[in-house]
């Protein structure tokens, strides 16, 4: 077995390539063969987007110890910007689809990775819970904003306005982002493609990271911040490096996310929503940047899968979360697992409690 | 006027978001889990009052006391099934379980009950109170939430300082296996706090649909998270603090309702709590936790 040569890290960034370009391969020969039905295809940028977002959160999650609860905060900064962007190069003439995802999603990406430095500058002041509740209340913030948030284009360039449509002053020109309302008119310019190509994107600057010095140093302050400032390391600058970056990544699938629909409002980039993406990263094992991807594609997948028991579909996906969660704690599960480990191993009593669970 | 009536509303709205958080913060104290389920449990609060006076015309009285009876056998249930065999696991889990919960509660509430959006006929058949000439008028809701409020907040500190149950309830948040080796029984005394806060939960979605009356699946999860904000702003664990912050935070949302806007209020909301737990990293009763290497 020639994957067994490599050492555990490069084998974990091997699987995690090879589980992208091997779901593209396969989606497009089942696409070519007929296989995939309308609401699977319609699902499908969405899936890269969410797994983006799973990887990028699992950055912070995961891989740098800290709860966030307000990614799709980032998200919709990201989105917007985008749709902004998208709607002034359209108008200054741009045709080019790929040269205005390309750039609407680099701007989405500044724009939600300063956001996200500027709020990670207090936050990274806190810990633990009080750290989650506060990228809540950012969240919830910038969904207000948004909501009150007014932006057209003409051919004097850009009008803002914080109280309504009807003060920006605009007799001519498209209106970007409506407040409530959210944008309109989106050119639906996301392709499968792009989603795919922004997912290996997210997970080279990810895996990338994590094998990189600073993100051995990020690992450290997660693993014991004391122990990581006593040998020299910044905690608050690596604690923020991960945020910003995350932010960033979070942005710029907002992007993708937003340009396959024709309208999105502020209100669907909610709590609920950052929920969703930490459900992602936490079945998916954290710090597990494959295990993200995975379950990301799967949970998005599943409600559309559960269709024909429409009514009580979303109860079952309620019932199966917490299975997940319970299941694996319960007495009779754990002896039954142990039994069957060691029975399968017989390596003695050091093959079974090589896979225990490590204490948080 | 104007001030003195926003100021009244703003403690009515406050003393409802200060019963949820004393949920909030007994089970955090308790079991350090964040219970993102507790605002769906004034929910079903909520609709097991509104079906019992609709839909069996049982009187007022009734209802509230059968959906306080409900929510704490849910909580009970939910604390047994869910979140019991995650306790010594890491928090993450027992959170995503909580938003597990969450789910189902929203969802069973939309199967049995409808999405469309229930009329909650006032409960509180009281004549609203004028004073001033007619220039203040305080609605016998507001009034009867405030003293609910304060009735509970009062008698709660009494149950933790002074009964034998309430004093195992402080030694279990304190110290959870110096309390079991002190021969309090853990699992017990944290199924009690379910029960509480649950109940609790059940006569804050009652009061809260008495002056807000529209009732929803979803009705819950805002009021919950402002709860929790709450719960954070007074500083978690601590039971004054809880409705300290409650209170402020029903207060500040009114006025930033009035002479900010209704759109922003929420924002205003968060952003006080933010900048408050930069200046007081434990909330304003909190205790301060010294790091130990």
């Amino acid at each position: 077995m020639g994957i067994k040569i490599l050492n555990p890290q490069t084998r974990s960034t091997v699987i995690t390539y090879a589980i992208v370009v091997a779901a593209f391969i396969a989606v497009t020969v089942l696409d070519g063969l007929g296989f995939i039905s309308n609401s699977l295809s319609g699902q499908l940028v969405p899936i890269c987007a969410y797994v983006c977002l799973a990887v990028s959160l699992n950055l912070v999650v995961g891989v740098s110890g800290e709860l966030s609860l307000g990614h799709a905060g980032f998200m919709s900064v990201g989105a917007f910007t985008g749709v902004v962007v998208a709607g002034m190069l359209a108008r200054a003439g741009v045709e080019s689809e790929l040269a205005l995802f390309a750039l609407s999603a680099a701007v989405g990406a500044v724009a939600a990775g300063v956001i996200g430095f500027l709020v990670g500058i207090p936050v990274m002041r806190l810990r633990g819970d009080y750290l989650a509740i506060v990228t809540l209340a950012f969240g919830e913030i910038i969904k207000n904003l948004l909501n009150n948030f007014y932006v057209g284009v003409d051919d004097a360039g850009l009008h803002f306005s914080m109280t309504d449509s009807s003060s920006l002053g605009m007799t001519q020109g498209t209106i970007l982002i409506n407040g409530p309302k959210g944008a309109v008119g989106i050119d639906k310019i996301s392709t499968f493609v792009l989603g795919i190509v922004l997912v290996l994107i997210t997970v080279a600057v990810v895996l990338n990271l994590m094998h990189s010095r600073d993100g051995r140093a990020i690992m450290a302050v997660r693993d014991n911040r004391i122990a990581a400032e006593s040998v020299g390391i910044n905690v608050t600058k690596y604690r923020l490096m991960a945020f910003t970056v995350a932010s960033a990544l979070a942005g710029a699938a907002g992007v993708l996310y937003a340009m396959n629909y024709s309208t999105i409002t502020p209100s669907q980039f909610d709590f609920n929503q950052s929920i969703l993406i930490l459900v992602y990263v936490v079945l998916g094992g954290m710090g597990n940047i494959w295990g993200s991807i995975v379950s990301a594609a799967f949970l998005t997948v599943l409600p559309e899968l559960l269709r024909p028991i429409n009514d009580y579909r979303m109860l079952l996906y309620a019932v199966v979360l917490i299975l997940v969660m319970v299941v694996p704690h319960l007495k009779v599960y754990r002896r039954v697992a142990d039994a069957l480990r060691s029975r399968l191993a017989h390596r003695g009593p050091a093959a079974a409690t090589e896979g225990g669970e490590a204490d948080e | 006027m104007e001030i003195l009536a926003n100021l009244i509303n703003g403690m009515s709205l406050g003393s409802v978001y200060a019963i949820i958080a004393l949920g909030y913060t007994m089970v955090y104290g308790i079991a350090k889990m964040l219970n993102f389920a507790h605002g769906d449990v004034i929910m079903v609060g909520a609709y097991i009052c509104f079906c019992s006076v609709s839909y069996l015309g049982l009187p007022v009285i009734a209802g509230v006391l059968l959906s306080i009876v409900g929510c704490t056998v849910l909580g009970i249930v939910v604390e047994r099934l869910a979140y019991k065999p995650l306790r010594d696991a890491p928090s993450l889990n027992v959170l995503i379980t909580a938003i597990g919960v969450s789910y189902f509660l929203q969802n069973a509430a939309l199967l049995i009950m409808g999405s469309d959006p229930k009329s909650f006929s006032s409960i509180v058949s009281l004549p609203a109170l004028n004073l001033f000439d007619g220039r203040l008028t305080i609605s016998a809701t507001a009034v009867l939430t405030i003293l609910a409020c304060a009735v509970i907040m009062v008698a709660l500190v009494m149950f933790t300082t002074k009964t034998k149950m309430g004093k195992a309830m402080r030694a279990c948040s304190e110290d959870r296996d110096a309390a079991q080796l002190m021969g309090i029984n853990v699992n017990s005394t944290i199924s009690m706090v379910f029960a509480i806060g649950s109940g609790l939960a059940a006569i804050a979605g009652v009061l809260m649909c008495a002056a807000y009356p529209t009732l929803m699946p979803t009705t819950g999860s805002m009021p919950g998270i402002k709860a929790f904000t709450a719960a954070v702003l007074g500083g978690i664990g601590s039971i004054p603090g809880a409705a300290l912050g409650g209170v402020l935070l029903g207060i500040i949302e009114i006025f930033a309702r009035a002479y900010i806007g209704t759109q922003l209020a929420d924002a205003v909301v968060f952003a006080v709590l933010i900048v408050m737990l930069l200046i007081r990293p434990a909330g304003l009763l909190g205790k301060p936790v010294n790091e130990k290497v």
